[in-house]
């Protein structure tokens, strides 16, 4: 196929389907980076205009990255389902984009067409959605997924507990533990990233969070951070591992500087649901993924970072997370340079995820060397939520003070169920109300006592002033 | 900053102030409504506000040159090819490639072979390098007198693997670069050290270097870190080599240590 253009008396060829997606991506710093974005706005706009002429079937039959090269092609291309892709298999991009917007795509018909639809389609048609598209077509998704609580229903937002510590240590894990628990936090996932990724550390941390789910009865599932073969290991040795989790990147280099591929994966996911802590599901994988890894692992192979992130979302939905995060502004400014850039990706991301199948949750965050603030973050944080985003992050003050950037705080999550009445996922929303934590509609009580669950513990630590 | 106390407070105080002496995260930040109170969402922006600073504010090479003078010590300032700061922070590549200019400084001061070359860059955190370059260089470099070592290269928008081409000039066989860490929202000012042994531009990676990193005020000392570079170069020396293959065994017992208090919430 050709990719060519004659506009404003310039004419453009695209040469390949990889550099035409590179050359249509809405501006960020990444691709600059890279080498393939568009020069100027003209050659983004033809670029836009030629890939909404690209039928859909041509990304069955043209792969950005060789099948004979690439697992995650392999992966792609030999788990499509033809029969699913069948309702929307006879259009453009451009046409897909109408079909997504209309009537005719109800959530029972985006549901069914999820096994059809490749990363590449999706990133292709995200290129020449505006934040409104990416909204309304995410918002009529609905992925659920289940362990210990159901994630992802209508109406309700999750939250990622994440007590971090700058050492690991147990005592100040669990004093943030505790903060957002007291704030309503925590029923996606409480899982905190080690300050060291070693057995030792993550086991003690495992048998920690392990313990006081227990303690406390709390419906939800725990998490440590640690590379895959670090939560084999402790597996291996009978530690209690709820979630496994793991970054995937879309390229099989990619994976591969992170020390994973999809046998590793695979032999991970097995031994989790061979545990069967579960209660209400079997969802026991959580990913993690964020636009520009592979470039900074130099492993993009010429595509454009929004691109890849997508083919990572291919990698993720072989294993049925439970939770699938995309970190978007934890990269920097070579990838995502200001606040504009990150809004953008989170929803893109959000978008293709959902489409894809997964349960998308959202790292609304930037570091301190992006061009951003809170202002910038509310914003995506807010529309986020209105595109029926099915997690954020809980991190005390949205400081997170091991890893030095700023996420989203406990109070975050409470605006957002104020402002939009998002209820948390049911099994925990009746946790909080019993231990009234919350109140019957899910705000915090409005006087200053603390739950008769934890109230022997804090007392015994000498009492609790308030000042 | 006060904010004025009526009888009956407005904003709600989390009574649980005692779990704060077990982390520096910001908990028991009691709330407006459920919202963030004004004191903790104006400490927020203080903090924030620091940190973008460190990234933003240039570093004073002239006074740092100056002021490394007068302790005794030669220098000469470099730049990166990333010509501006807005540059600088999406072109990684850049900040990694000495300007024309810089390599002719240092083509006419590499006239003989040295041990070690010591690099400064400014790198994501102006603050840290200001305020702890010079102080720990007075440290360190007693350690190092039977090192043969050429004038301390200051480096403007350098990033680390600058100092690898740095190092090649002088044919030396230890590059030591201290940079400004990416700044957090707690240590603005926090200082790396880079080690990389008999380092080769665009060769050496990552894997073949030794981080000391959080050095700053709340986090790890001068001393500390002397004592953890020259163990590093001590090992590097014996073994030839430095990065993944060389592990930092004055790490483990400190770590250790803070492992012993356990967690009330099962007490």
């Amino acid at each position: 196929m050709r990719y060519k253009i004659q506009t404003a008396n310039l004419s453009y060829d695209f040469k390949s389907l990889r550099n035409l997606m590179a050359k249509a991506t809405p501006p960020r710093s990444g691709d600059y980076l890279a080498g393939v974005a568009a020069v100027n706005h003209l050659e983004r706009v033809a670029a836009q205009w030629v890939l909404a002429d690209v039928p859909l079937k041509q990304f069955l039959n043209e792969a950005l990255v060789p099948y004979e090269q690439d697992e995650v092609t392999r992966l792609i291309i030999d788990s499509h389902n033809a029969s699913a892709f069948a309702p929307v298999s006879h259009l453009t991009v451009g046409d897909f984009r109408n079909w997504l917007l209309s009537e005719q795509a109800t959530t029972k018909a985006l549901t069914a067409l999820a096994p059809g639809l490749t990363p590449e389609m999706v990133a292709a048609v995200s290129k020449i959605m505006r934040i409104q598209d990416l909204i309304l077509v995410a918002k009529k998704c609905r992925v659920v997924t289940r362990f210990r609580g159901t994630i992802g229903l209508a109406d309700r937002l999750s939250t990622r507990l994440q007590p971090n510590h700058p050492t690991d240590n147990a005592a100040g894990v669990a004093a943030s533990l505790l903060d957002g628990l007291l704030y309503g936090c925590g029923d996606a996932v409480i899982g905190i990233n080690p300050a060291s990724d070693n057995l030792q550390a993550t086991t003690r941390l495992l048998h920690l969070l392990n313990d006081v789910i227990e303690r406390y009865q709390i419906p939800t599932q725990a998490c440590v951070l640690a590379h895959v073969t670090t939560t084999l290991n402790a597996m291996a040795q009978g530690t209690p591992v709820d979630l496994v989790f793991q970054s995937i990147a879309g390229t099989e280099k990619a994976n591969d500087s992170f020390g994973i591929n999809l046998t590793l994966l695979d032999e991970a996911h097995q031994a989790a649901l061979a545990l069967q802590r579960g209660t209400v599901g079997t969802n026991c994988m959580y990913f993690e993924t964020g636009q520009g890894s592979a470039l900074s692992a130099n492993a993009h192979l010429g595509l454009d970072q929004q691109t890849c992130e997508a083919r990572a979302y291919a990698v993720a939905r072989r294993f049925q997370p439970l939770l699938v995060n995309t970190v978007v502004g934890f990269i920097g400014p070579e990838y995502l340079y200001d606040g504009k850039q990150i809004i953008r990706a989170g929803l893109e991301d959000h978008f293709c995820g959902k489409l894809l199948g997964l349960p998308m949750g959202c790292d609304v965050c930037y570091t301190n060397h992006a061009e951003a603030d809170q202002d910038d973050m509310d914003i995506l944080l807010t529309q986020f939520a209105v595109a029926g985003g099915t997690f954020i992050m809980g991190v005390p003050g949205a400081d997170d003070v091991m890893l030095n950037y700023q996420s989203t705080s406990f109070h975050d999550a409470l605006y957002l169920r104020q402002v939009l009445d998002l209820r948390p996922a049911p099994e925990f929303e009746q946790w909080l109300q019993n231990q009234q934590i919350f109140t019957g509609d899910n705000r915090l009580p409005n006087h200053r006592d603390i739950p008769a669950l934890f109230k022997p513990t804090l007392e015994k630590l000498g009492g609790y002033g308030s000042e | 900053m006060a904010v004025n106390k009526p009888e009956q407070p407005i904003a709600t105080p989390d009574p649980w102030q005692t779990l704060r002496e077990f982390t520096p995260a910001r908990i028991g930040l009691g709330r407006a409504g459920m919202s963030l109170p004004t004191q903790a969402s104006l400490d927020f922006q203080l903090a924030h506000a620091l940190a973008r600073d460190a990234v933003n504010i240039p570093l004073d090479f002239t006074h740092l040159a100056e002021a490394l003078a007068a302790r005794g010590l030669a220098s000469l300032t470099l730049a990166s090819q990333a010509d501006n700061q807005r540059l600088y922070l999406q072109r990684p590549d850049l900040g990694r490639l000495l300007a024309e200019s810089a390599a002719e400084t240092l083509r006419r001061h590499a006239t003989h072979q040295a041990d070690a070359v010591i690099v400064v860059a400014d790198g994501l955190s102006s603050k840290a390098i200001a305020c702890h370059a010079e102080n720990f260089l007075a440290l360190l470099l007693p350690a190092l007198q039977s090192y043969a070592l050429p004038p301390v290269c200051l480096v403007r928008h350098g990033r680390v693997a600058i100092g690898d081409a740095i190092a090649e000039q002088f044919a030396a066989r230890l590059c030591i670069l201290l940079i400004g860490e990416r700044p957090g929202l707690s240590s603005p000012d926090s200082m790396g050290i880079y080690f990389t042994y008999r380092p080769r531009a665009g060769i050496s990676t990552d894997a073949d270097r030794n981080c000391i990193s959080n050095i700053h005020h709340n986090g790890l000392s001068y001393a500390q870190a002397v004592q953890k570079l020259l163990f590093l170069i001590k090992e590097a020396e014996q073994r030839q080599l430095s990065g993944v293959e060389l592990k930092d065994g004055t790490v483990e017992a400190v770590l250790d240590n803070q492992q012993a208090s356990g967690c009330f919430l099962l007490g």
